[in-house]
């Protein structure tokens, strides 16, 4: 207990070495605003990656079989036989003829109701489940086997259609990847300056200290700890501002219904990464706290 | 980190700290205890420039024993506080070779610097008190950067403010205290560690003649006690006061006596 005690009364001398002012300065928030930002670009990268992999997964596994017949009784004949090629051919793992009902209640709101009058050639659709993995060549094993049934057979992967979409939603991932590095940077910059100040408005006590045979550990050990603390109250605060961002944002996508909006979530492995990112913003912030005042202390003989 | 740490290579071996035993009356009643040892400091044609300006300081050249008391006295300007900065190295010469405990520290690796300051006591012209934290804190300074643990610091600390005569003032802050009081706080930061080399810029400067006449029986006292004592000072009377004592004296950046330090005794040791 006495070991104890006397770490304790070492450890709050070595604090009054340096005046606390902590929150009373900039530096906190600065950090928390910077890291609430942080947050918020990586739980938006984090979330549009998973909604691109979770796309593709969905897409890479799925295609959609197209009848393009005008005669309704040669198109339903058909497509009974494309479903029923299709349901013994390798690589399927489902078919599923859409109902031609549901079709044309699709196309209703574009098509008025023409849609249903039996004047306009509707295709009939076949939605086709494929097993996992090589979906490329299952494609193509799928069209050579629809083409040799009738030319008037189409395969259409799903990822063809979305492609771009999720070549979007994969570049606003990397983009927010950009901008966590970028602010990253500009956390170790604000820090590098705070150090820097720090370190001229205490010079007269760390050249006393210097001078008594202080070693630059020794001095820089004591802005570590003190631009620590300043960058841990900051990153607690902006994470817990930005988790909740996140949280009403999340709500807000599910409550819109769309399965495409609803892609973008964040895993509980994205939460864990989110949680790193003050605990990174600490250490960092000690990092260029020790780097900048050893390199000051270095120009002292 | 223990007291052990206080003794760095050069530190004599089991001295005793003995805070109590340098009461200014005890010292000077006492039979004069002057055991010069070998040169502990030996400046070989030191010269300082600073920038581009003629040199401040010019071949300097002496040696300080162990043990020895030494007053540094010239006109202002002389280069009296350039030499000092030299002496508990805060200033690199620009060239000459300076020995420390029989070690050019002008060459010596900038890490191993510290363990040579820590063996150096320093009372500044400005005092340089820490200014936010209690005289109590000021003067425990050298022991936490020494890395004594914390519960052997009151003892020698509250002794140094009972010697100094403050000691019902340890946590007033510096800007709290007269000017003589700063000054007395600065002399116990400077000797807590029982440094094996103290020196004092100017440290009868702030004071009256009967507060200048008591720091220097208390620099007397613990030269008692081996400390070698290097005092920068104008004041001719109160370096007369300390017997045995020798002078340098800066002219211009030169040492007025080219083979080093003068003996200086206005009176013989055995005659005070």
């Amino acid at each position: 207990m006495a070991g104890v005690a006397d770490r304790r009364a070492a450890a709050a001398a070595r604090h009054r070495l340096l005046p606390e002012g902590r929150v009373a300065g900039p530096m906190p928030w600065i950090i928390a605003i910077m890291m609430f930002l942080t947050v918020l670009a990586a739980a938006a990268g984090l979330g549009l990656g998973a909604a691109v992999r979770s796309m593709s997964a969905d897409l890479a596994g799925r295609a959609t079989v197209q009848i393009v017949e005008a005669n309704v009784e040669a198109r339903d004949a058909l497509g009974r036989r494309a479903a029923q090629a299709l349901r013994g051919a390798d690589g399927v793992a489902g078919v599923r003829p859409v109902d031609p009902a549901t079709l044309v209640d699709q196309l209703r709101p574009w098509l008025g109701e023409e849609a249903s009058s039996g004047d306009l050639p509707i295709p009939a659709l076949i939605d086709v489940t494929l097993t996992p993995g090589g979906a490329d060549a299952k494609v193509e094993r799928l069209r050579r086997l629809m083409a040799g049934l009738s030319p008037k057979i189409r395969v259409e992967p799903h990822a063809a259609f979305l492609l771009p979409l999720a070549g979007l939603l994969s570049a606003l991932g990397w983009l927010a990847a950009g901008i966590v590095l970028l602010m990253a940077l500009a956390t170790g910059a604000v820090v590098v300056l705070a150090a820097r100040g720090a370190h001229d408005s205490h010079r007269g006590t760390i050249e006393v200290l210097h001078l008594m045979g202080a070693t630059d550990v020794q001095t820089a050990r004591l802005f570590q700890r003190r631009i620590a603390l300043d960058a841990m109250l900051g990153s607690l605060l902006g994470f817990v501002v930005a988790a909740c961002v996140i949280l009403l944002l999340g709500g807000r996508l599910i409550a819109t219904g769309s399965d495409l909006l609803g892609a973008v979530r964040l895993p509980w492995s994205g939460w864990a990464v989110l949680a790193a990112l003050p605990l990174g913003g600490v250490l960092l912030a000690m990092l260029a706290a020790r780097w900048t005042v050893l390199r000051s202390l270095g120009r002292l003989l | 980190m223990r007291l052990a740490r206080l003794r760095g290579p050069g530190f004599t071996a089991g001295r005793p700290l003995c805070h109590g035993c340098m009461s200014g009356a005890e010292g000077s009643a006492r039979a004069p205890v002057f055991t010069i040892m070998s040169a502990i400091v030996q400046f070989e044609n030191v010269g300082l420039r600073y920038g581009l300006d003629s040199e401040t300081l010019s071949d300097v050249s002496f040696s300080l024993h162990g043990g020895g008391f030494y007053f540094l006295t010239g006109a202002s300007g002389a280069g009296k506080t350039s030499l000092l900065k030299l002496l508990y190295l805060a200033q690199r010469p620009s060239r000459g070779v300076i020995r420390l405990f029989g070690e050019d520290v002008v060459t010596l690796p900038r890490k191993r610097l510290p363990g040579f300051r820590r063996r150096i006591g320093v009372v500044f012209q400005d005092f340089r008190l820490v200014p936010h934290l209690s005289v109590y804190d000021n003067i425990a300074l050298p022991l936490r950067v020494a890395g004594m643990e914390e519960a052997e610091v009151d003892a020698p600390v509250s002794e140094m403010l009972n010697w100094v005569g403050l000691g019902d003032r340890g946590q007033a802050r510096p800007a709290t205290l007269s000017g003589g009081e700063q000054q007395r706080v600065a002399i116990a930061r400077a000797v807590i560690a029982r440094p094996e080399i103290l020196v004092a810029d100017e440290p009868t400067g702030n004071v009256d003649a009967d507060m200048a006449s008591r720091l220097m029986t208390l620099f007397e006292a613990l030269n008692r006690l081996g400390t070698t004592v290097v005092v920068a000072t104008h004041d001719l009377p109160l370096m007369g006061q300390v017997t045995g004592a020798q002078m340098m004296r800066l002219d211009k950046g030169r040492l007025a006596d080219p083979t080093g330090a003068l003996r200086y005794p206005p009176r013989s040791r055995g005659s005070a």
